[in-house]
């Protein structure tokens, strides 16, 4: 232990301890910037430095250690004048326009400059331009960003892309994207983790809620809106909803309020995708498609980016099942079009979804029908962009009912709903393959094993015996750890018959699209709550769904049969994805200069 | 008033010339891998502050091309400009008046001329090519990329057996390094910008010193690949140390009775104690190479034999032979090369020079090395005999005050004409005076003075004017020859020759320990990839916290030497390690560039290789 004092309070510590967490440790929070724990202590901002007594020079609290007898202060003369003059010198760099910023009232800046009482900068503002293809999905602002290089640590340490860099030198050293590539020659698997890690409005999604707005407003258009599972985990976390309140049902009311003409939940089309996954594996598996590497799922549109920039050859195993968002917009511009009698053409299919990526995804790959020629999703909107909406729209989210969504594709299991946190379709569709298999149901929490057991978790394993047969299944979240474990497989060190992957940490749970805190993972919290969820529903199975039955028998005839063939999977081979550059032993892509 | 007074500077003149040389150390110390147009703006902006103001081109000129050079930053130029930047900076070095303003434009235009596609990147694309990949400039600057800044500190913390793991990690001779590294880490020292680089070379000496004894890690699984190693020099024997520690199986064939190459048969035994160097090699060893002493390839054995015996070869034979002066009179007995001079002493076979007058030609380090040891070997009298001046030598400035320390006599510009003999005996040589000229390449030329040729007397004239390398056998065998030189690929192999590889003085001439040791790596890496393994070389040792110090300016450790009239009496090491009070001043300097600054964000630690 060591013991030091941190403003006149005597504090004892382990060895090694930050002063930032000693002080934290008797209750004194020390504003900070750019810190972010474990994934960016570089004392960038200087924001938490302190004075320790007999030192000149302040220290940064986040990334220097406690020493035996140290005395410091969090908040002396020195302390409070620097500390000031160097929120004022961030500022200055800042593009200040806070009441027309995304991030307003969630921006780290901000609440530090008003916690300071900075009422004034002295310096001359001096923001930098830069350019930015504004139809991305993702949208970097530079006058705004404050170089705390969390987006670079983000991608770098986690996802194993190096999207980020920091370029030029000197006065002009600047946060773009690495290798002088342009955001749209790059590898960028769109996951936005680099969004829900920026402490400022610098990164955000694009915003496409007045393009739905628009939608709604046109009498020739029914909108059809879908939700994913991971959103009714997160959605209320803006609005100030507990999580007993935030229900899926009161999006549906909001929606419905704001004018959307048909309300869905995207947990039926991840029971549809079940149906078709684990028929496709069980064929697959069957064939010996995956005695060398196993079947990777399809649904998370991160990951799909992202083997096919990384790992190219590898995507001939991946499931040809549409993912659920693109399943249940060609459900609705078909079966549900032709049962409430419209034309494709006149219904405008959105997802509330709690990612980036499936704004990458909607024009990806089009969805031809008869003479119909168009795409699955017309527009996707982060649970981040639904709650501006229902901000826009001012509607109290207090006063929002439950609401059940409309007929003909309302049902959704638990299994459909645990889509949402890793290791959750791997889950949902061993409950249905065990079914397949021995043609009756296992205990539907039998295959728990694969659920994360904490927000570091990184790759669940089982191996399973059905019958004769013995699977060797993994999850897997989060590209770092996703591109580990795809090493590990080419080297053979490991093998599997069907591996899970979802590219942001904890699942969609804890998507580039969900509601931000600043230094705070939440993914495998909200996950609790759709395995909560799951656990109090009837329906627990996939196969059991009532609607997907009478879909198939009155529509889409069997799982994988020729017409869900042509309906619900996809060509992976339609687009391409800028290759990922070479990269050295440390993961650092080649050819640069020192 | 009085009609003349004394004066004496104001203190704003004091202030200045302290900030000149505060911007002179900050020069020293700076980061490589800045951007030419960034650095020649703030260049240009801090000469234009010296003009006088009197003549156009420079009081308007260099502010006109800051302007332009501050839009090419800022993205506000087109191509246009960068052709006007050019024409400008040649307008100006044609009509300024003085060198204040001509001498600006020079740099200016050098920039651009050179540097055209940084120029170009930030005009097209509003982009800069420059980022910072390698922080920490000890670790940059280190050929090897030891890690520095981890050694010091757990040299501060007495834990020197764990400072040599560390450094090994990346050099397996950390003893001969702490004495005789040309230490190219101490060039760029961020601690320059305070005082003075930190004593980077003294510190590994006190951990070789303090260390005892340090076992090598394990050795890795078996891979059952066997590597035949040409030359048991630096290279070779790093090349062969990191190979076994993979868990392949080395044989160093070498050609003398003993390991180190020219560590052992070049360098002195005052500079570098063989017993000291004989550490490093045993720790080698002890990861199982095998040696065949004795065995020269090419008279031997065939390079093709060790082919067919072997899953790879590598080729470090070094630069091993001499050059000649190809003068009248060199074959005469008495007159012989330093490589063979040196190596005779090393093998114990010197004859004494007692009473002797000695001529030495050549101004770099092996010249220094052979002055010295004919001191030590009893001459009456040691001349240094050199073209140019004392300070355009390419030995170590630390040599050539410790050769001139011992009485050697520096003859500079001084040209060797021809060799006068009697009886097929060296008598001395004929000099023809010189004068030192325009600098060309960076280097100031000589020209002969016009002065009649000077008569040196010597009865033993040693040539120290260069190595050359052995390369009959395997251009024989095929290997690819370039002035004198093996040429291999980047990776250290050969396009159409499978499984043989060649580096180190051999192939880049030669050079220093750390090269060696670097290309090693090298070759070793690549060697692993070619028999088809990604192994890693690493350390677990664990790196202390950083300390918070103020850094207060503080003087830098030297390493002392025994006095020069004792010292001359033997072939003892000369150099006094630090003790551990300085040791613990000295590492306390250290600026942790791996924790403070950019080292903390990226770059800051290679773990593995």
């Amino acid at each position: 232990m060591v013991s030091l004092t941190i403003d006149k309070i005597n504090v004892s510590v382990n060895e090694g301890t930050t002063i930032m967490e000693a002080a934290a440790s008797v209750g004194i929070a020390i504003p900070h910037l750019c810190y972010w724990k474990g994934l960016n202590e570089i004392a960038a901002c200087r924001v938490c430095v302190v004075e320790v007594e007999g030192k000149e020079r302040l220290i940064t609290s986040c990334n220097n250690v406690v020493e035996e007898g140290m005395v410091v202060y969090t908040n002396s003369p020195k302390v409070r004048m620097d500390r000031r003059r160097t929120v004022q010198l961030i500022l200055s760099q800042h593009d200040c326009k806070c009441a027309t910023c995304v991030r307003s009232g969630n921006c780290s800046l901000q609440t530090i400059a008003n916690d300071l009482n900075i009422q004034d900068v002295r310096f001359g503002e001096r923001l930098e331009k830069q350019e930015w293809d504004k139809n991305f999905p993702l949208i970097r602002n530079s006058a705004k960003c404050i170089k705390c290089m969390r987006c670079i640590q983000v991608c770098d340490k986690i996802q194993s892309l190096n999207i980020w860099d920091l370029e030029g030198t000197g006065a002009r050293s600047t946060v773009n994207v690495s290798g002088n590539r342009t955001i749209n020659e790059a590898d960028c698997s769109l996951c936005g983790q680099c969004i829900t890690h920026c402490p400022v409005g610098a990164l955000r999604e694009r915003d496409d809620t007045k393009k739905l707005w628009k939608a709604i407003e046109d009498p020739t258009k029914t909108v059809v809106v879908q939700v994913a599972p991971a959103v009714r985990a997160a959605w209320g976390e803006s609005l100030g909803l507990t999580r007993e309140q935030a229900t899926v049902g009161k999006i549906f009311d909001a929606l419905k309020k704001m004018g959307v003409d048909y309300v869905f939940d995207t947990t039926f089309s991840a029971d549809l995708t079940i149906m078709e996954e684990a028929n496709e594996f069980i064929m697959r598996y069957t064939k010996g498609e995956f005695k060398d590497r196993p079947m990777f799922t399809s649904c998370c549109p991160g990951w799909i980016r992202f083997i096919k920039s990384q790992y190219p050859h590898l995507v001939r195993y991946l499931s040809t099942a549409k993912s659920p968002m693109q399943m249940f917009g060609a459900t609705i511009k078909t079966y549900f079009a032709e049962k409430i009698g419209k034309k494709p053409e006149d219904i405008y299919t959105v997802a509330v979804m709690p990612c980036l990526a499936k704004k990458g995804e909607e024009r990806n790959v089009g969805l031809y029908v008869d003479e119909y020629a168009g795409y699955d999703t017309d527009c996707v909107i982060t649970t981040r962009e639904l709650d501006r909406m229902i901000k826009t729209a001012h509607l109290l989210p207090a006063l929002l009912k439950d609401i059940e969504p409309d007929s003909l594709m309302k049902d959704g299991s638990g299994a459909g709903v645990i889509f949402g946190a890793t290791g959750g379709v791997m889950e949902a569709a061993l409950r249905t393959a065990y079914f397949k298999l021995t043609g009756k149901n296992a205990d539907p929490d039998a295959f728990k094993v694969v659920r994360a057991q904490c927000q570091e978790s990184d790759v669940q394993e089982a191996e399973l015996k059905i019958n004769d047969i013995t699977l060797r299944v993994a999850a897997v979240s989060g590209l770092g750890n996703t591109r580990k474990l795809l090493n590990k497989i080419e080297r053979g060190e490991v093998h599997y018959d069907f591996v899970e992957v979802m590219a942001c940490p904890g699942g969609c749970v804890g998507g580039g699209g969900q509601p931000i805190h600043d230094g705070y993972e939440s993914a495998f919290e909200r996950g609790k709550n759709l395995y909560f969820i799951d656990r109090g529903m009837d329906l627990r199975f996939s196969h059991e769904n009532p609607d997907i039955q009478k879909l198939y028998a009155d529509y889409m005839g069997e799982p994988c049969g020729h017409k869900a063939h042509h309906l619900l999977h996809t060509d992976h081979n339609a687009w391409t994805m800028p290759k990922a550059p070479e990269r050295d032993r440390n993961g650092h892509p080649l050819g640069r200069n020192i | 008033m009085s009609r003349l007074e004394i004066l004496t500077p104001t203190k704003a003149q004091l202030i200045v010339e302290d900030l000149y040389k505060n911007l002179e150390r900050r020069i020293t110390a700076s980061p490589p891998g800045l951007c030419p147009v960034d650095i020649t703006r703030a260049f240009i902006e801090m000469s234009h502050s010296q003009t006088c103001g009197k003549c156009v081109p420079c009081r308007v000129g260099l502010l006109q091309l800051k302007h332009m050079l501050t839009d090419v930053l800022n993205g506000d130029a087109d191509m246009d400009t960068l052709d006007l930047i050019e024409d400008t900076a040649k307008s100006i070095m044609e009509t300024a008046d003085c060198a204040i303003g001509y001498e600006a434009a020079r740099m200016v235009y050098r920039s651009i001329t050179n540097c055209r596609e940084d120029y170009e990147e930030h005009v097209k694309n509003r982009r800069c090519t420059c980022l910072t990949t390698q922080p920490v400039p000890c670790v940059a600057m280190c050929p090897a990329h030891v890690d520095v800044p981890g050694y010091i500190a757990l040299v501060r913390e007495g834990r020197y057996a764990d400072a040599i793991r560390l450094i090994r990690k990346d050099n397996p001779f950390p003893t001969t390094c702490g004495f005789i590294c040309e230490h190219p880490c101490e060039e760029r020292c961020r601690r320059n910008m305070v005082d003075d680089a930190i004593n980077i070379r003294g510190i590994k000496r006190v951990a070789a010193d303090y260390a005892g004894k340090v076992p090598p890690p394990p050795c890795g699984a078996p891979t059952g690949k066997k590597i035949a190693v040409v030359g048991g020099g630096p290279s070779g024997l790093s090349a062969a140390y990191y190979l076994q520690l993979m868990g392949h199986e080395v044989t160093v064939y070498e050609m003398l009775p003993a390991l180190g190459g020219m560590l052992r048969y070049g360098i002195p035994n005052y500079r570098l104690p063989k017993n000291r160097l004989d550490e490093d090699i045993e720790a080698i060893l002890e990861t199982g190479v095998k040696v065949n002493y004795g065995v020269k390839v090419g008279r031997d054995i065939k390079l093709d034999e060790l082919r067919k015996e072997y899953d790879a070869v590598l080729i470090t034979v070094g630069a091993s032979t001499d050059k000649k002066l190809g003068i009248e009179g060199e074959d005469a007995e008495g007159v012989m090369s330093a490589v063979f001079f040196l190596r005779n002493v090393g093998m114990g076979k010197a004859e004494s020079l007692e009473g002797k007058e000695v001529a030495i030609i050549g101004g770099g380090n092996v010249a220094m090395d052979a002055v010295r040891t004919a001191v030590r070997l009893g001459a009456k009298k040691v001349s240094c005999v050199y073209r140019r001046r004392t300070a355009d030598m390419t030995a170590l400035p630390a040599e050539i005050e410790g050769a001139m320390a011992e009485g050697v006599e520096m003859l500079t510009l001084k040209a060797p004409a021809r060799i006068e003999t009697e009886n097929g005996k060296v008598k001395g040589i004929w000099v023809t005076p010189q004068m030192i000229s325009k600098i060309k390449g960076g280097r100031a030329s000589v020209v002969p003075t016009g002065d009649p040729d000077v008569f040196i007397p010597c009865e033993a004239l040693i040539v120290a004017i260069g190595q050359n390398i052995e390369t009959k056998h395997y251009e024989e065998s095929g290997i690819p020859v370039e002035r004198g030189k093996i040429v291999t690929l980047p990776n250290g192999g050969f396009k159409d020759i499978p499984g043989v590889f060649a580096g180190g003085d051999c192939a880049s001439g030669p050079a220093t320990v750390i090269k060696a040791v670097a290309a090693a790596k090298v070759m070793a890496a690549n060697i692993d990839e070619y028999l088809g393994y990604k192994h890693e070389i690493t350390c677990d040792v664990e790196i202390p916290d950083p300390n918070i110090d103020d850094h207060a300016a503080c003087g830098r450790i030297e390493l002392t030497e025994r006095e020069a009239c004792d010292r001359v009496k033997d072939f003892e090491g000369i150099e006094n390690c630090m003790n551990k009070n300085e040791a613990c001043q000295e590492t306390g300097r250290c600026l942790r560039c791996d924790h403070f600054g950019f080292g903390i964000f990226k770059g800051g630690r290679e773990k593995l290789w």
